[in-house]
């Protein structure tokens, strides 16, 4: 309802101030008449007629202020042969433009796309209300400040700021897979928004294959969720979790869409990280993994997308491959090249490799230093129990 | 059409930039309005060392903040929305640095008296 009000306003203040007051009025008409039969319709029509409402005294505003406001900019057509796109999806491309800040899309995409609270996004964030408050207004203030149109992008745009929204939505999950600090190791609910919304894109863009790719990688995260931690809320590795727990079901729908994604031609980073995770999730066990397909794949992806956490990701793959002395020197290289600084499975990873090279002492060592940069409570317990 | 300013930030001054930086700047009116923007107006700087701050009454040499990619010119675009704006302004020939594209509140040109 808020997407297609925005198309009305194109001001997403205004717009949402217009959905409240639908609410309001609703609540007020219904408590006297009964809920009527088709509820989401009468909403819809209520928020449309205030938003042609405040339209109409905004045009009056404009005529007695000719000199403060900028006269209307022309209405461009729709270009030539485009479906008319669900506005969800404008919405969504607006929350994520690549002109606002990274912590603005989120909170943008999880308030205006989610419908989640200040509050609860907030907490998600580890900020402030008042804080996530204030980022939520200068966002929308920039969109319309620097007028940001609300269109989805046009065919030469669309790769570019699809990787935009599929990055948003990637985040989301990533913050409900593991909370930055806390004692939970996931964060459920922002998992469970990020997957409906990879379902809700994919539904609204099928010809895609890096949103397919997208859906996938959340499918096969999601399908193996209960086994991250075990009964005692401690960390389960890949190697140790129950993988009987995992959804099949889901793990084979995933497989369907990496399958159709990469034989499209134009698998991305979604396609080829949702192939590595699928692969994954379909061995019957650790040890029999497709360890060498795996490696293929991260080559393909670090072709795609030369990004040092998949660096590191592979050289895990590389110690099943051929052994952890290989994978150490790829470890090293990648701590000399800096990138990686803060990033605590560095030295978690060099930290394992040791300890298997039956290099104890400076096994020990590493796993202090990926502790100090862990927060997360049930990492936490974990590199403390290897410890000893 | 909504205005934007773009300003250019250029770790390279502007009497060292190569010839054919400099024509490509010449060039940029034009390589806009094809693109379906105009280039209202431009100011090309002198580098920082020539610039004088004026701060609470106290006159010091500049510029405002030293920085290694000074502020070496600004010009004033038309275009139809931020991304236009944005494809428009990523026409502008930069060696060593980059542009900020900002929207104007306005642009006014007063005339000589």
């Amino acid at each position: 309802m808020l997407a297609t009000t925005v198309r009305l306003t194109r001001d997403l203040d205004t717009a949402e101030e217009c959905v409240q007051d639908a609410y309001v009025a609703a609540l007020r008409a219904w408590a006297r008449t009964g809920v009527p039969p088709r509820p989401g319709a009468w909403l819809t029509v209520a928020a449309r007629r205030n938003a042609l409402t405040a339209l109409a005294r905004q045009r009056t505003l404009r005529a007695k202020l000719p000199l403060l406001l900028e006269p209307e900019a022309v209405q461009l057509p729709e270009p030539a042969g485009d479906v008319i796109p669900d506005d969800r999806l404008r919405l969504v491309f607006i929350c994520c433009h690549p002109a606002l800040a990274a912590e603005a899309q989120v909170a943008l995409t999880l308030r205006l796309v989610c419908g989640v609270s200040t509050a609860d996004i907030a907490h998600a964030c580890l900020v402030s209300e008042p804080t996530l408050a204030a980022r939520l207004t200068r966002a929308k203030k920039k969109i319309t400040a620097a007028r940001i149109r609300y269109v989805v992008p046009g065919p030469d745009d669309l790769p570019a700021r699809l990787d935009a929204v599929l990055t948003v939505v990637h985040l989301l999950s990533t913050m409900g897979h593991t909370a930055p600090s806390g004692d939970a190791l996931t964060r459920v609910d922002l998992a469970d928004r990020a997957l409906d919304l990879a379902r809700l894109l994919h539904a609204l863009l099928p010809a895609e294959p890096e949103v397919a790719g997208l859906l996938a990688l959340l499918l096969v995260h999601q399908a193996r969720r209960d086994t991250r931690v075990d009964a005692a809320g401690q960390l389960a590795r890949l190697a140790d979790q129950d993988r009987s727990a995992w959804d099949h079901a889901m793990i084979t729908d995933a497989d369907r869409l990496v399958v159709a994604a990469l034989r499209s031609g134009s698998a991305g980073r979604f396609a080829l990280q949702a192939a590595i995770a699928a692969l994954h999730a379909q061995a019957p066990s650790y040890a029999d993994t497709d360890w060498p397909q795996i490696r293929l794949l991260y080559d393909a992806l670090l072709r795609v997308w030369p990004s040092p956490v998949a660096a590191l990701n592979r050289a895990v793959v590389v110690a099943m491959t051929d052994g952890p002395a290989a994978a150490l020197a790829e470890v090293e290289e990648l701590e000399r090249d800096g990138r990686l600084a803060s990033y605590r499975y560095l030295p978690a990873t060099r930290a394992d490799l040791l300890r298997r090279l039956g290099r104890p002492a400076e096994a020990a060592d590493a796993y202090r230093v990926a502790l100090a940069l862990t927060t997360n409570s049930a990492e936490r317990a974990y590199l403390i129990a290897q410890l000893d | 059409m909504p205005q934007y300013a773009v300003l250019i930030y250029e770790a390279v001054p502007a009497d060292e930039l190569p010839p054919d930086v400099m024509a490509a700047h010449g060039a940029l009116p034009d390589r806009v309005a094809e693109a379906g923007g105009r280039i209202v107006a431009g100011l090309a700087l002198r580098e920082p060392a020539t610039a004088t701050v004026i701060r609470g009454g106290l006159l010091t040499d500049g510029p405002f903040i030293e920085t290694k990619e000074a502020l070496a010119g600004v010009f004033v675009l038309a275009a139809d929305d931020l991304d236009h704006a944005l494809k428009l302004a990523a026409l502008t020939p930069i060696v060593a640095g980059g542009v900020e594209v900002r929207p104007l509140l306005g642009f006014e040109v007063v005339a000589a008296g």
